[in-house]
């Protein structure tokens, strides 16, 4: 520890509980990779993405969905379902307290937002998990939003992207939140049937259940810089085979290097590239048609 | 203590061991003492049935990894004609943790996969503990590929701790490997029935278990997490494992109840491994059942219900 980090306050310091690679609060913060000093709304604007070192910090759905889409024209799929506790889930606590608590702190009802939007005004629709709730766990609400966002793209003839950062299935639903894999691995085949382009972009973290389901059936595979992205957590691992990884083991650059990805995008360019891909996969891909003119 | 039982099995152990004792006595002194173990036999049996009548979550898990528990090699042998097992992925290379080939079931050809464990500590090393890596999910798509092209169903017996946490798996592909049996079994031109016979472990059990049918053994368990691993995540502790076992509703009572499966399979009195003949016999004949009504459907209506039920697992509200 630096004579700096010592005299920050502890809530700078721990990032104020919002996961270590995420984006602390208070008015300035510090990069968890290079240690800069940032100030906190530039750090926004630019989509979290360390101006000193690049590195791609944690961000929430909402944030990566704006920066995404063309801000007007966005029509959330299945807001309305709410995470359910069927088995009355217990561990040292309730499963219906942490879902509440995880509503309070990220304002969403899970970890999955759907949207039908548009970039540079052709139609598409896309998913985004958010990790701060509950790890981007996958239970059943977040698996039937995929499911409609995906018959919403068969529907209109539409492309889909997904943008996971996940922990893996959420063990609260127990078995029936090992079936979303199966779920939304179906939905996908339908897709792939109907020719429709599939682009999964696979952030920090895509771990267990999603990454062995929805995240690694793309038809491009498109990973941001450094995101640990794997099926076993590197600690399972490590107590499995008792030796150290590999170093930069299960980071975008080492599964790109194995073949397991198409391609590795920084934010910024995000965006563009998949507009890009898109354009090229689907070179019928239309503009929404125009608004009428009001007042005729 | 007999390391063959359980905890909770020992009481029988000892009433066995008796029986044993005294037929060896008999046997040996020519005294008649049948009435002796035709009523020890009879007590044993009362015994079992009290034991296995009210056991717990967390004792039929541990039934489900039985050390003495029939493995898919000693289901094959008993149920199937003319198994040839095919071997390898064609790509890297032959994992033994998940087994297949073709064989003749009853009037049928067949395709069957399933993962395989170990009984010795050398078979145990080789069979990975029943964890497959990239190459044994692989080599289960090749074979089902081949069921699909020769129009024959395919039996998949589910038997694991889960898909093998390691380097090389995660080098090769482990997730990519599963979620694309996930995807090519949503589309499988041809009847599947899924049996869960031991520990139905996560994503490496579903890995080889989208199905039109999905049975399990009456002491299998089948969940998204081992109890162990659940526990030390959300406990921060793996004594808790009976406790995890417990909230997660991993056995095929509470299954069946929750509507995630479709049947059970009675296993005889006191478990599969005190009966493996029995049980073999039961199990073949559920997987004959299944496969009748099945095999008749056609392929648009197989398909259609197969995926609609796929889409259908789930528990929200609206509003």
């Amino acid at each position: 520890m630096n004579w700096f980090e010592k005299i920050l306050p502890p809530k700078i310091k721990s990032g104020a509980g919002s996961g270590k690679r995420g984006v602390p609060e208070g008015l300035w913060t510090k990069c968890p990779d290079c240690g800069a000093v940032l100030y906190r709304a530039e750090l926004e604007r630019g989509q979290a993405v360390c101006p000193k070192c690049d590195q791609h910090m944690r961000i929430s759905a909402k944030a990566r969905l704006t920066h995404f889409l063309d801000d007007d024209d966005w029509e959330e799929i299945a807001s309305d379902l709410k995470p359910v506790d069927t088995l009355k889930f217990k561990d040292r606590r309730r499963y219906k307290d942490r879902l509440n608590e995880a509503q309070k702190a990220t304002g969403q009802t899970d970890a999955l937002i759907t949207v039908r939007g548009t970039i540079e005004r052709r139609p598409l629709v896309v998913a985004a998990f958010e990790f701060e709730f509950m790890g981007g766990s996958m239970g059943s609400v977040v698996g039937e939003r995929f499911v409609q966002g995906v018959d919403r793209c068969i529907d209109e003839g539409i492309p889909f992207v997904c943008f996971s950062a996940s922990g893996g299935a959420r063990m609260q639903e127990a078995l029936v939140s090992l079936m979303q894999m199966a779920k939304t691995s179906t939905a996908l085949t339908r897709l792939s049937r109907r020719r429709l382009p599939y682009i999964s972009v696979l952030t920090d973290p895509t771990m267990g259940g999603v990454s062995a389901s929805l995240a690694m059936l793309g038809d491009v595979i498109v990973a941001e810089p450094k995101a640990l992205i794997g099926f076993a957590g590197p600690r399972v691992i490590e107590q499995t085979v008792r030796e150290t990884l590999p170093e930069g083991f299960q980071r975008a650059e080492f599964l790109l290097e194995h073949g397991a990805i198409d391609m590795i995008v920084r934010r910024h360019e995000m965006r563009g590239t998949i507009h890009s891909l898109l354009t090229t996969l689907m070179p019928e891909w239309k503009a929404a048609p125009p608004e009428p003119a009001g007042g005729e | 203590m007999n390391l063959n039982f359980l905890d909770f099995e020992q009481p029988i152990a000892e009433l066995e061991a008796k029986i044993e004792e005294l037929k060896l006595v008999g046997s040996e002194g020519g005294v008649n003492i049948s009435d002796e173990i035709a009523r020890l036999q009879k007590k044993s049996t009362k015994l079992t049935e009290s034991i296995f009548s009210s056991l717990t979550p967390w004792q039929i898990s541990r039934l489900s990894r039985h050390p003495q528990r029939p493995y898919t090699l000693d289901y094959i042998q008993r149920i199937f004609d003319h198994f040839h097992e095919l071997h390898g992925d064609r790509m890297f290379g032959d994992d033994h943790a998940i087994v297949g080939g073709l064989a003749r079931l009853g009037a049928r050809s067949v395709v069957v996969v399933g993962h395989q464990k170990g009984r010795d500590t050398n078979e145990k090393v080789f069979r990975n503990f029943g964890m497959p890596r990239p190459e044994g999910y692989r080599k289960a798509l090749r074979l089902m590929r081949m069921a699909e092209k020769f129009a024959m169903p395919v039996v998949a017996l589910i038997d694991t701790p889960g898909a093998y946490p390691g380097v090389g798996a995660e080098e090769r592909g482990q997730s990519e490997a599963i979620a694309r049996n996930l995807f090519v079994m949503a589309e499988l031109s041809i009847p599947v029935v899924a049996v869960v016979i031991g520990e139905g472990g996560s994503g490496g059990a579903l890995a080889i278990g989208v199905s039109d049918r999905l049975l399990m053994l009456e002491f299998a368990t089948y969940s998204v997490i081992s109890p162990e691993g659940c526990a030390s995540i959300l406990w921060k502790s793996a004594d808790k494992a009976a406790d995890a076992a417990e909230a997660m509703g991993m056995t095929s009572k509470k299954l069946h109840q929750l509507g995630l499966i479709d049947e059970i399979i009675s296993e005889p009195l006191g478990g599969a491994h005190r009966n493996p003949e029995a049980m073999s016999e039961i199990l073949k004949s559920a997987v004959v059942r299944n496969l009748d009504i099945l095999c008749s459907k056609p392929v648009e209506e197989l398909l259609e219900q197969r995926q609609s039920r796929l889409m259908q697992y789930g528990n929200y509200t609206t509003g």
